[in-house]
């Protein structure tokens, strides 16, 4: 075998406090990657795996240093280069892909000058040749009219335009090894979808060897040929992709594989208990023995090493041989639904229109409303008491400016919206009566911003629990231990800070302060997008449990179609603020009718190396909705002519009260696809 | 709203022990250490001197007039035969008296009204915000001066004054920071439950600007530590038997050449609190975790 182009051997890194006390982030890993290889490295939050994906390239964030081993790339130790060597590899032989080319990209130079700088620095060309150069890695990265995108700035691109650019400029210098940081996160799924096919064509096209960074399994199945799992700063598996995913022989990965949820099924995943030991906390033992479903007195006592395997891979775990025996989880049991249709409507949308646009001077005075198309428009649901109604689309397509305007922060513009078939909704929050708005909660995506950081959560969840009910001292305590009880935390919480908690924790002590005000109706906005897999599963069985005790309704927004799938009895897509399809989620998600719905479908990403995207339309989203005709006329596939140009398409009824807002035919639509 | 003592079971992070931790943060760093020790020398100073110090401040000697520093008088006598050393040491009682409660004025008043306006925005805030840039445009030393020629001089005009003009920019401060909470969503969260404007903008907003609030206090109180002395200097400030720096710059002045100590020992008192109370903003301002550079002020 020839020698491979990046070796690590034995890498620990870790930083040392002012004591002198090393806390190592990572340990003893070893990875090699051959040319035209890509290595998928996958793991949770606070894994390592930026860490090591950088160190690969002699990177080092301040306060940390190499405690022990060495990267080799080409050979030569990148630990022991000086700067000048290190300039000459990293960005030509060894390039960087962020996470948010948005912010990599400078927003004062154009596009092509940025590239050509690249170019400039990584090859002897002279100017002419550069800009044919320029052009050329423009097409590499498939993006359309190049010569019209050099002028551009970084704002006037869409986010995958951002992401192909900082493609393009890592491709300048012909890079042997290519570093991507999580490069789709963030992105929408479609356009996550067209990054990576770009990414698997590029390295069989260049052959250029990659390594892939991401927290998505899914994405990594799209483009790895090898995948190394990471846990607390260990690599704990490491092998062939597709026995990785197919026959995971580390408990880890086992059980991240099982939490993540599938489209084909509507289950909601198992969750992993417990949460991974805080960087540099990892003790003695394994690091994962405080979660592990087998462990045993030997997985404490001493930590077990990177063993060979009979299937080719490497695993850190002293029972790797019993992995594969582990009993299946059992799915958590979702409310029945089969008297579904006798359930009266708890939310009624009546053509409900919703507009960002403040009405300008002198349409103040002559008091009319400004003339320009509504962000949300058209809008007719209803959303029956006790089912999880899921709401899908991606950014931009108005799916939290619908729970802004029900929780009553946005009044609608137009149409009314009904609670309980009784009381108007069009109010806003000052309007409206202490009982309503107890009976109307929201639960934001990201807990970091939606609890206060100076608050303990004693006085998070007592919040409400004041404010509705009026209740004090004992009681108030009483019925604070146990709500966090609800959310299965322990009562000595009360006194943490949200900055003492872990994103997991955090997310069920903002579902604690919603369901103390004993809601009717929980509004979801994107509630689990900002939390790992194995924590998103237990933030979802903790929803369901509570709807199970509770008979709570739900309005679950969410970008992730497979979240939804898992939860949602109905769902609904919405493309830039209209609705395209609505009905009960079996069957959306079992016939996709309408074309953006099989749009969307075609391009998520499953953790299965057989599922392969199918990409029909283009990813670049609009960014104001047309004047006329169908919301998806630019993108969609199935155009036909003049008649989606020009004209609302009519909703067509299918079964189960499932319909779908198309020109095309139901017969036709499902013999085309 | 429910009382507080309904409460009682939210244990409160007692803030003598937030005190001593950000204290203890402050002076891990050398700079805010000396900060910190030269701002409370000066406190201790300004409480203790009148017991400790070795002579009157009023009493007057013919015989030892712009004496050089000895044994005696270990600053030196001023042109009145004053012993410096005395004076200076209880110079800057008023100056500290007058600026600390300023300070306090200004940063509540200025700062709440900055809250409210970040919160409720709207044509209020955008008419109050124009009223401060025409407010900042002023020359305030002039106007001072104005103020105390037409009012007189003493603490109880001073204070006042001092605390509502050094409050306008505190305003804009306070604006500021708040319109950076705003945006977040547990201040979504508050509306949406239906909280009142008075208890979010308690418990929600000003737990989170309060330390931006007391970094942007330290720094504006000592530019009114400058600008008293300067009223002082300009013989409006303090009335002339009691000792003020300010006021025996202005008196030395004029002996500068003959007598150095009388002007350098009022000096080096000023400035070394006005140093201190600068290390200890900077200092507090990273034990907060405020980066001043980019939060600068007007």
């Amino acid at each position: 075998m020839r020698e491979p182009l990046v070796q690590v051997t034995n890498l620990g890194i870790g930083f040392t406090s002012r004591v002198g006390v090393t806390m190592p982030i990572l340990r003893n890993i070893n990875l090699a990657i051959g040319e035209g290889e890509t290595i998928g490295l996958v793991g949770e939050s606070g894994c390592g795996k930026s860490t090591l994906a950088l160190a690969m390239m002699g990177y080092l964030k301040s306060g940390l240093s190499v405690l022990e081993g060495e990267s080799l790339f080409r050979g030569r130790n990148v630990f022991d280069m000086d700067k000048r060597a290190l300039e000459g590899i990293r960005g030509g032989e060894l390039a960087l892909i962020p996470q948010n080319a948005g912010q990599s990209l400078t927003p004062t130079s154009r596009i092509g000058r940025q590239i050509d700088e690249s170019v400039k620095l990584h090859t002897s060309l002279a100017k002419e040749q550069r800009h044919e150069r320029v052009i050329e890695l423009l097409l590499q990265v498939r993006l359309p009219q190049p010569e019209e995108l050099l002028k551009r700035y970084p704002h006037e691109l869409s986010g995958g335009q951002q992401q192909r650019a900082a493609i393009a400029m890592a491709l300048a210098g012909e890079p042997d090894v290519l570093l991507l940081d999580e490069p789709t996160t963030g992105l929408d799924v479609t356009t996550q979808a067209h990054i990576l096919e770009l990414l698997r064509n590029l390295a069989a096209e260049t052959g250029t060897a990659m390594v892939y960074v991401s927290h998505d399994l899914g994405a990594i199945a799209r483009v790895s040929d090898r995948i190394a799992v990471m846990y607390a700063g260990e690599l704990v598996l490491e092998g062939p992709a597709r026995q990785v995913l197919k026959q995971p022989v580390h408990p880890y990965a086992r059980g991240l594989l099982l939490s993540i949820p599938r489209l084909k099924e509507a289950v909601v995943p198992a969750s992993m208990p417990g949460r991974p030991p805080l960087p540099g906390g990892a003790g003695q033992g394994c690091g994962f023995a405080d979660r592990c479903p087998m462990v045993e007195q030997r997985c404490r006592d001493k930590r077990p090493t990177l063993e060979p395997t009979a299937t080719q891979e490497f695993v850190r775990c002293h029972f790797h041989e019993r992995v594969e025996q582990l009993p299946s989880p059992e799915p958590p049991k979702r409310p029945d639904r089969s008297s579904q249709d006798e359930m009266d409507s708890i939310l009624q949308f009546n053509d409900v229109a919703i507009s960002y646009a403040k009405p300008g001077i002198v349409d103040q005075i002559l008091g009319r409303q400004p003339n320009v198309t509504p962000t949300i428009d058209k809008i007719d649901l209803t959303i029956r008491r006790g089912e999880t109604f899921g709401l899908v689309g991606e950014s931009g397509s108005g799916k939290s400016t619908i729970l802004r305007a029900i929780a009553g922060l946005w009044p609608p513009q137009s149409g009314t919206i009904t609670y309980e078939e009784a009381e108007s909704l069009n109010t806003s929050v000052e309007e409206r009566s202490n009982d309503l708005l107890r009976c109307i909660q929201l639960i934001f995506q990201n807990p970091d911003a939606s609890l206060n950081p100076r608050h303990t959560v004693a006085e998070i969840v007592a919040q409400p629990l004041k404010l509705y009910f009026g209740l004090g001292g004992d009681e108030l305590r009483e019925r604070s231990v146990a709500l966090l009880e609800q959310v299965r935390l322990r009562a000595d919480y009360l006194e943490r800070l949200p900055s003492q908690l872990s994103g997991g924790e955090k997310q069920r002590v903002a579902v604690a302060r919603a369901f103390a005000a004993e809601p009717k109706l929980v509004l979801c906005d994107e509630v689990t997008s900002a939390l790992d897999v194995s924590v998103q599963a237990a933030v979802l069985n903790l929803l369901i449990q509570l709807q199970v005790d509770q008979g709570t309704t739900y309005v679950f927004v969410s970008h992730d179609l497979a979240v939804v799938r898992a939860l949602a009895d109905r769902v609904a897509v919405l493309y830039q603020g209209r609705l395209c399809e609505i009905g009960p989620s079996e069957n959306v998600y079992r016939f996709p009718s309408h074309p953006y719905t099989e749009v969307l479908l075609g391009a998520v990403l499953e953790p299965d190396p057989d599922a392969e995207p199918t990409l029909t339309a283009e990813d670049v989203a609009d960014l104001f909705p047309p004047a006329r005709g169908c919301p998806f006329q630019r993108r969609c596939p199935r155009n036909i002519g003049d008649i989606c140009n020009n004209e609302t398409p009519p909703w067509r009824p299918a079964e189960f009260g499932h319909a779908i807002r198309c020109h095309i035919p139901l017969d036709e639509l499902r013999s085309l696809q | 709203m429910t009382t507080m003592s309904n409460t009682d079971f939210v244990k409160r992070r007692t803030a003598f022990s937030t005190l001593l931790t950000v204290l203890s943060a402050m002076a891990s760093r050398p700079s805010g250490l000396v900060g910190l020790i030269l701002v409370a020398f000066h406190i201790v100073l300004a409480i203790v001197s009148p017991v400790i110090a070795p002579y009157d401040f009023r009493e007057l000697s013919a015989q030892i007039i712009l004496n050089e520093p000895s044994s005696e008088h270990w600053f030196g006598t001023d042109n009145l035969g004053r012993d410096v050393f005395t004076r200076t040491m209880l110079g800057g009682r008023q100056a500290l008296l007058v600026t600390t409660i300023s300070t306090i004025l200004a940063i509540t008043w200025g700062g709440l009204l900055g809250v409210l306006l970040g919160l409720v925005g709207g044509r209020l805030d955008e008419l109050l915000m124009r009223l401060v840039d025409a407010f900042l445009c002023l020359p305030w030393i002039l106007v001072l001066l104005l103020i105390v020629v037409m009012v007189g001089p003493g603490p109880a005009v001073l204070i006042p004054t001092l605390g509502f003009f050094y409050g306008i920019p505190v305003i804009r401060m306070a604006r500021a920071a708040t319109h950076d909470v705003v945006a977040l969503d547990f201040v979504t969260a508050a509306r949406a439950r239906g909280e009142t404007r008075s208890t979010i903008v308690r418990r929600e907003l000003l737990p989170n600007v309060l330390d931006v609030l007391l970094v942007e206090g330290a720094m504006r109180w000592s530019w009114m530590l400058l600008a008293f002395s300067s009223l002082s200097f300009l013989g409006f400030g303090v009335a002339p038997p009691t000792p003020d720096w300010g006021l025996m710059i202005s008196d030395a002045r004029s002996f500068m050449s003959l007598a150095p100590w009388a002007a350098l020992a009022p000096v080096a008192a000023l400035s070394s609190l006005i140093i201190g109370i600068n290390l200890t903003a900077d200092g507090l301002a990273k034990a907060l975790g405020i980066d001043r550079a980019q939060k600068a002020p007007v």
